[in-house]
């Protein structure tokens, strides 16, 4: 139900903020979608949509933070060998 | 897609379930809030990579599933009558009544309509001003903004024939009832990440500080959920308790400002119901004064309806963590999707749902000694 989905606003109409609508590409599907929440968003953005809305903006930067932590882990020695120490 | 499909990566996944592992000494029982990380965690084997010290339970974020019966029985006497057109998400129309579901009464002639957006509701009270166009608004936070912005453009653009069946529910207090149960025994929270989306998570910082309970915002996809329980795993070792964010390419600390302002617009803090669970102080949503006339309620007279529920169905423990699927005997026997004794599983969200889905023959009430993220 909270499901929303990252696609890329490929165009945007309307200039009142409320009823600014974004044409949003999620792999081959296009959809239109409210933009009324992410005013700063431009066309090439990520926006994150849920029923109809983005409710926000993907953070591109951010998005790498998952790999960014993993390259930590791969300093760690493998298994067994350290047991349980943190 | 972008912004999925690297979220998947198996040998990624077996590197933070090795950490997991790695850093794991004692048991600890962790809550996954939302109904969707839910599914994600049943269908990719989530749960599988993770230490047998290490158990998840399933949380009540699933809005469909914690509708009170009540107000699914209000939504099928609104949906019966000839002069209604009635709007809902798909997920809704298995769900059943005290008689009843929305699909039968679809059968039955009701003209009942899935929408993907309130806004397609609204569209149709705009093209059908004969008819009374209902929506019936469940979800939590992350749903609000866009119910809040149907209301506020048909009050704007002075639409008199379009309703709302208003349902709205609140995470933080349940996660509070929660705590608070002399039976609970969930010890760190994997926080709804699309809630947060929009709410940000500083609410979360007194819950986390007054239970003694580490929160982790968590996204949708494997490797966010593996690496959600890596950092409350690593608080509950360290001995902290503290609100952390593993989805930041989605959640800011203060959420979406513009969605908050009109969700106070247009809704105000009241007491709810949850299915199964039973009432929560300041844990819904509610129609403000100024927007009543678009209270379907109050519209078709059905203020003071109220509905026991069923006795067979667990699906209260269940959303509380207190049970999983394979505990309830009626499991894949008597409750099935397709006839539902409780909203857990007439839900494609919930927990019940996704364990008849994905885990149904397997021996799901044990841990199966190794998994394969596909």
């Amino acid at each position: 139900m909270c499901l929303a989905i990252p696609g890329q606003i490929v165009s945007i109409e309307g200039d009142d903020p409320f009823y600014r609508l974004g044409k949003i590409r999620f792999g081959g599907v296009t959809k239109q979608v409210s933009l009324a929440y992410v005013p700063e968003a431009k066309v090439g953005d990520y926006a994150l949509v849920h029923a109809g809305f983005a409710i926000n903006l993907v953070d591109e930067s951010e998005a790498l933070g998952v790999f960014e932590l993993l390259k930590d882990i791969e300093d760690i020695p493998d298994e067994s060998a350290e047991g349980s120490s943190q | 897609m972008k912004y999925l499909d690297e979220y998947r990566d198996p040998a990624l996944a077996r590197k933070i379930s090795r950490a997991i592992h790695r850093i794991t000494t004692k048991p600890h029982v962790i809550m996954e809030i939302c109904g969707g990380q839910t599914h994600a965690i049943v269908k990719f084997g989530v749960d599988v990579l993770l230490p047998g010290q290490i158990t998840l339970v399933h949380g009540p974020g699933c809005p469909v599933c914690v509708t009170p019966l009540e107000l699914i029985d209000k939504a099928l006497d609104i949906a019966a009558r000839p002069e209604v057109i009635f709007c809902s998400f798909g997920d809704m129309l298995r769900v059943p009544g005290s008689g009843k579901d929305l699909l039968t009464v679809k059968a039955e002639g009701g003209d009942v309509r899935i929408v993907y957006s309130p806004l397609d509701a609204l569209s149709l009270a705009k093209a059908n001003p004969s008819r009374q166009v209902v929506f019936f608004a469940i979800g939590f936070e992350t749903t609000a903004p866009g119910n809040a912005m149907a209301v506020y453009q048909a009050y704007q653009q002075q639409i008199k024939n379009f309703f709302m069946l208003v349902s709205h529910v609140l995470v933080p207090p349940a996660m509070r009832a929660i705590l608070s149960s002399p039976q609970n025994r969930v010890e760190g929270f994997l926080a709804a990440g699309h809630v947060c989306a929009v709410m940000g998570y500083e609410e979360y910082i007194p819950i986390a500080r007054e239970f003694k309970v580490p929160i982790v915002v968590t996204g949708f996809e494997p490797l966010d959920i593996l690496q959600g329980i890596l950092m409350v795993v690593r608080q509950l070792e360290q001995g902290r308790y503290e609100v952390e964010n593993q989805y930041s390419r989605a959640v800011k600390r203060g959420g979406n400002a513009p969605a908050q302002e009109i969700i106070k617009e247009v809704f105000e803090v009241a007491p709810r119901k949850w299915r199964g669970v039973g009432d929560i102080p300041h844990s819904g949503l509610k129609l403000r004064e100024q927007y009543q006339s678009f209270d379907a309620e109050g519209r078709f007279g059905l203020s003071g309806m109220t509905r026991e529920e069923p006795e067979e169905c667990i699906s209260g423990l269940i959303l509380q963590g207190l049970k999983k699927p394979g505990e309830c005997p009626a499991f894949g026997q008597r409750c099935t999707p397709q006839h539902p004794l409780g909203a857990t599983m007439g839900s494609s969200e919930g927990a019940c749902a996704a364990y008849y889905r994905y885990r149904r023959f397997t021996d799901f009430g044990k841990p199966r000694e190794r998994g394969v993220i596909s």
